[in-house]
């Protein structure tokens, strides 16, 4: 069980509104992750600067946040290791060639009602949901 | 290098309204999904909120010529629906329904310094680098053959 937190994830998903709205204003770009990641794995894209800047701050602010406002952070996480790391070739894979992810897709191309985005979420939303129904109900949970 | 600085106060910006949200939150996010099951909505909130501020904020960027630091704004110009997009889409719906992490979840979720973050983003990471190089060596192999 998790709760309903209605305030923090307003809050929260306002916070991310203004992150991609100031990276568009300051470099011009969409605050996708997979798009951000992909210029920082080799053959390495030139502009590598900004994106390794953007990617620290998005870990560093977090530690702060832990350090001095722990019970605002939460992290629960019930999946083994071994599919944990399955899971995420799945998803690397899946956002590359997908081009984008909740962030890129979800968020920022939605938000400039983009069709490939558009169509990217309905069918990672369904595909996700999916997957889980799989997992929890038929399958039993991890 | 001050250049780095707005992108540096953006990533933070990013990562605090990830952790504040819960996308970090593995169970949440599959509890988002779980309809059937421990269905939590918060995540619903969080992307309708991020979404009209960004569209909103779009509005007024995209009006001026260009952005601070660049000459163009890079905007995804493709509008074709194509097979690497849609499996691609669903194939990451697979992964972020097994686990529970995106990518931009993961990433501010090492912040937090949890083993499963760091196992997942790991993979995830050898993951995009595997299909980039596989698509890269593609494409100059293509272009070996034609030239």
């Amino acid at each position: 069980m998790t709760e309903f937190t209605p305030v923090p994830a307003l809050l929260g998903g306002a916070l991310i509104g203004v992150s991609a709205v100031l990276l568009m204003a300051f470099h011009g770009r969409i605050a996708g992750m997979t798009g951000i990641l992909s210029g920082l794995v080799p053959p390495f894209s030139g502009d590598w600067g900004w994106r390794a800047a953007f990617i620290g701050g998005a870990v560093f602010a977090p530690v702060l946040l832990g350090a001095v406002a722990g019970d605002m952070v939460a992290f629960q996480s019930e999946v083994p290791a071994l599919w944990l790391v399955l899971g995420g070739l799945i998803v690397g894979a899946g956002v590359y060639y997908g081009s984008g992810c909740t962030s890129g897709h979800g968020v920022c191309g939605i938000a400039r009602l983009s069709p490939r985005s558009i169509v990217a979420t309905f069918v990672f939303m369904t595909s996700t949901a999916a997957t889980v129904y799989l997992i929890r109900h038929v399958l039993g949970g991890f | 290098m001050i250049r780095l600085i707005p992108a540096l106060a953006t990533g933070m910006i990013f990562g605090t309204g990830i952790v504040l949200s819960g996308m970090s939150n593995p169970t949440k996010v599959l509890n988002f999904f779980d309809f059937a099951g421990t269905w939590d909505a918060s995540l619903a909130l969080v992307m309708a909120a991020a979404l009209a501020v960004t569209a909103i904020g779009y509005r007024t960027v995209l009006k001026r010529p260009a952005p601070v630091f660049d000459k163009v704004f890079h905007l995804p110009s493709g509008r074709r629906i194509d097979i690497p997009l849609v499996g691609g889409a669903a194939v990451f719906g697979i992964g972020w329904g097994i686990t529970g992490f995106c990518p931009g979840g993961a990433i501010p979720a090492l912040g937090l310094l949890e083993a499963d973050a760091v196992i997942f983003t790991g993979s995830m990471i050898g993951g995009i680098a595997l299909a980039r190089f596989i698509r890269h060596t593609r494409a100059a192999s293509l272009a070996a053959r034609s030239a």
